[in-house]
């Protein structure tokens, strides 16, 4: 018993899970029963996968000790490249496989800068978030290109689908990358130097662990998922917008944060990611339902960040605290 | 074959910007037989250390292991050859678990594409047990994180490892640090117990005591020279104090 509750206390996701529990009753209180209606959920759900997937990536990047910045200009940078080729004349799928190839671009730019030159990844990123998000708004000419109808199939990334149409199709991609990255993460060896990279690098490279390719391999990752997320957008809104994505790369990080992901690396589960992502839009969607002044929303959700982050240091005391022989 | 040192080093050299840290070591390590390097800071047997596990290259100079000139690329070509070095602190990760420990960079897979697989996790768990159980060393769970292991602990787990992929050479350097006095006899135990596995070690530390009481020959080495070469049996304390 004593066992079970130590492994659980030691969670990292546990203070994130906790939070989610008590936010949805606490909107379904004060809403009056209308946020876990079906067709608010709808609404969560459709939203949903565009932040999570990037909260996926940052997650994995952030186990693995690095940091990205970019993300947000990359998830406006990649749908921008393939609604210009679109606009040009370009089948979509050539200029969606552009779109990611920009996208991974991106990401072996950030990663081979950050290990080439020994510099912190919150710095190449930085720099990177600029850069992309100067070239999305070059390359859209100061206008967002205008797509004919039909230009991409909706079917397949944005239609909605399941009983009483509840999901979009956005959310069954969502759910496979998700489970394939946490199968990555937790069942191969990638995932095994990943977390030993992020966890203490001069034992990784000690053990002949590739450190620097597991790096720039994750920074790639990310970028990618950032880079698909942005696309999800744009097929659900229709047209291309620069500056979406403006502030994204924090709210991932409030999402890994918030699911228990270390700043310092080797610490987090990309489930946790996943309850920060979905924390996120949940306070976004609830503060509206609940009448609060939307204003709100970024004083709530970096108070969340904070207080998960020390809420998850005082779990791990406490299981510490338990005292289970691991030796004798 | 047998009388051939397992590994030769001869003329090594080693320069840091404007450092001459080795300047023509040669030496032998026979099988069989556990070598004390001594030396104070900045004698060299940290860089000889690095050269000889991979971790550096040299300026020049030659190895030979087991008669065949070598050239590691890497700590991964070193181990693949057999030599396993157990570092004070850096070589094992805090947050992650004695199983995943034990096979960091050498997982067995399930099956692969390119490298990458999927790990057989059922085999890790059941031979990082055997592995554990095999250096005496009883810890209850592979699953257990080894940042919740005593120093002591940690090193077992890293001899464990060593003996598991049958090293044919294990360098433990300064693996006595920062530990207590019962740890540290726990320690010595496992380096005691390579002489009766017939595993050849290489064992450094600023201590002499401890190395006095489980190698067979002592090597000092002082700005960047070996000083002495003795059987332990041929040698004392004090003359290995004055050459230092």
């Amino acid at each position: 018993m004593k066992r079970f509750l130590k492994i659980y206390l030691e969670k990292p996701e546990l203070a994130g899970v906790a939070f989610l529990l008590l936010l949805t009753v606490v909107f379904q209180a004060r809403s009056g029963g209308v946020f876990l209606s079906a067709a608010n959920l709808q609404g969560i759900l459709g939203l949903l996968p565009e932040v999570a997937l990037v909260a996926v990536g940052v997650t994995l990047l952030m186990i693995c000790g690095e940091f990205d910045l970019s993300v947000g200009s990359v998830f406006a940078l990649t749908p921008m490249a393939m609604a210009v080729t679109l606009e040009a004349g370009w089948p979509f799928l050539p200029a969606f496989a552009l779109g990611l190839c920009v996208a991974l671009l991106v990401g072996l730019v950030n990663g081979v800068l950050t290990v080439r030159f020994a510099i912190p990844s919150f710095i190449t990123t930085l720099g990177m978030l600029f850069v992309a998000r100067s070239i999305t708004v070059v390359i859209s000419g100061g206008f967002p290109p205008l797509l004919p109808n039909g230009a991409f199939p909706k079917w397949l990334f944005v239609a909605y689908v399941g009983p009483g149409d509840m999901f979009r199709m956005s959310f069954l991609w969502f759910v496979a990358i998700a489970v394939l990255v946490t199968l990555l993460l937790s069942r191969t060896n990638f995932g095994n130097w990943v977390r030993a990279t992020g966890g203490f690098l001069p034992a990784a490279e000690s053990m002949g662990i590739p450190t620097k390719r597991v790096k720039v391999a994750c920074f790639m990752i990310c970028s990618l998922l950032a880079g698909f997320a942005g696309s999800l957008q744009v097929m659900r809104l229709g047209a291309p917008l620069p500056s979406i994505g403006e502030g994204l790369e924090l709210q991932a990080v409030a999402a890994a944060v918030i699911g228990g992901t270390a700043l310092t690396g080797g610490i987090g589960t990309i489930f946790g990611g996943i309850i920060g992502a979905t924390l996120i839009r949940v306070i976004d969607n609830g503060l509206v339902l609940s009448q609060v002044d939307a204003n709100w929303f970024k004083m709530v959700l970096g108070a969340l960040t904070v207080f998960a982050v020390i809420l998850n240091a005082w779990l791990r005391r406490k299981a510490k605290s338990i005292k289970v022989e691991t030796g004798k | 074959m047998s009388n051939e040192p397992i590994i030769r080093v001869r003329n090594l050299h080693k320069w840091y910007s404007g450092v001459h840290a080795l300047k023509g070591v040669d030496l032998d390590f026979h099988r069989g037989e556990t070598v004390g390097l001594v030396g104070d800071n900045g004698a060299g047997k940290s860089t000889l250390i690095n050269i000889l596990s991979g971790t550096q290259a040299p300026t020049e100079g030659e190895i030979f292991f087991e008669g065949k000139k070598v050239r590691f690329k890497g700590p991964a070509d070193a181990m693949e050859a057999g030599i396993e070095t157990i570092y004070q602190y850096n070589s094992m990760v805090p947050t992650m678990s004695i199983a995943r420990n034990m096979f960091i960079g050498r997982e067995p897979l399930k099956w692969s594409v390119g490298g990458i697989g999927i790990l057989d996790t059922k085999k890790m768990a059941a031979e990082s047990v055997q592995a554990i159980a095999d250096v005496d060393l009883h810890l209850r769970s592979p699953d257990a994180l080894v940042g919740e292991l005593s120093g002591g602990q940690r090193q077992g787990v890293a001899i464990a490892r060593a003996m598991h992929f049958k090293s044919k050479v294990m360098i433990l350097d300064e693996p006595t640090n920062h530990l207590a006095v019962k740890e540290t006899q726990k320690v010595l135990g496992f380096v005691k117990s390579l002489k009766e596995l017939g595993i050849p070690g290489i064992f450094i530390s600023h201590n002499i005591h401890h190395v006095m009481e489980c190698s067979d020959r002592i090597v000092a080495m002082a700005r960047g020279e070996v000083v002495l070469d003795k059987r332990v049996d041929d040698t004392s304390m004090d003359e290995i104090l004055d050459v230092l």
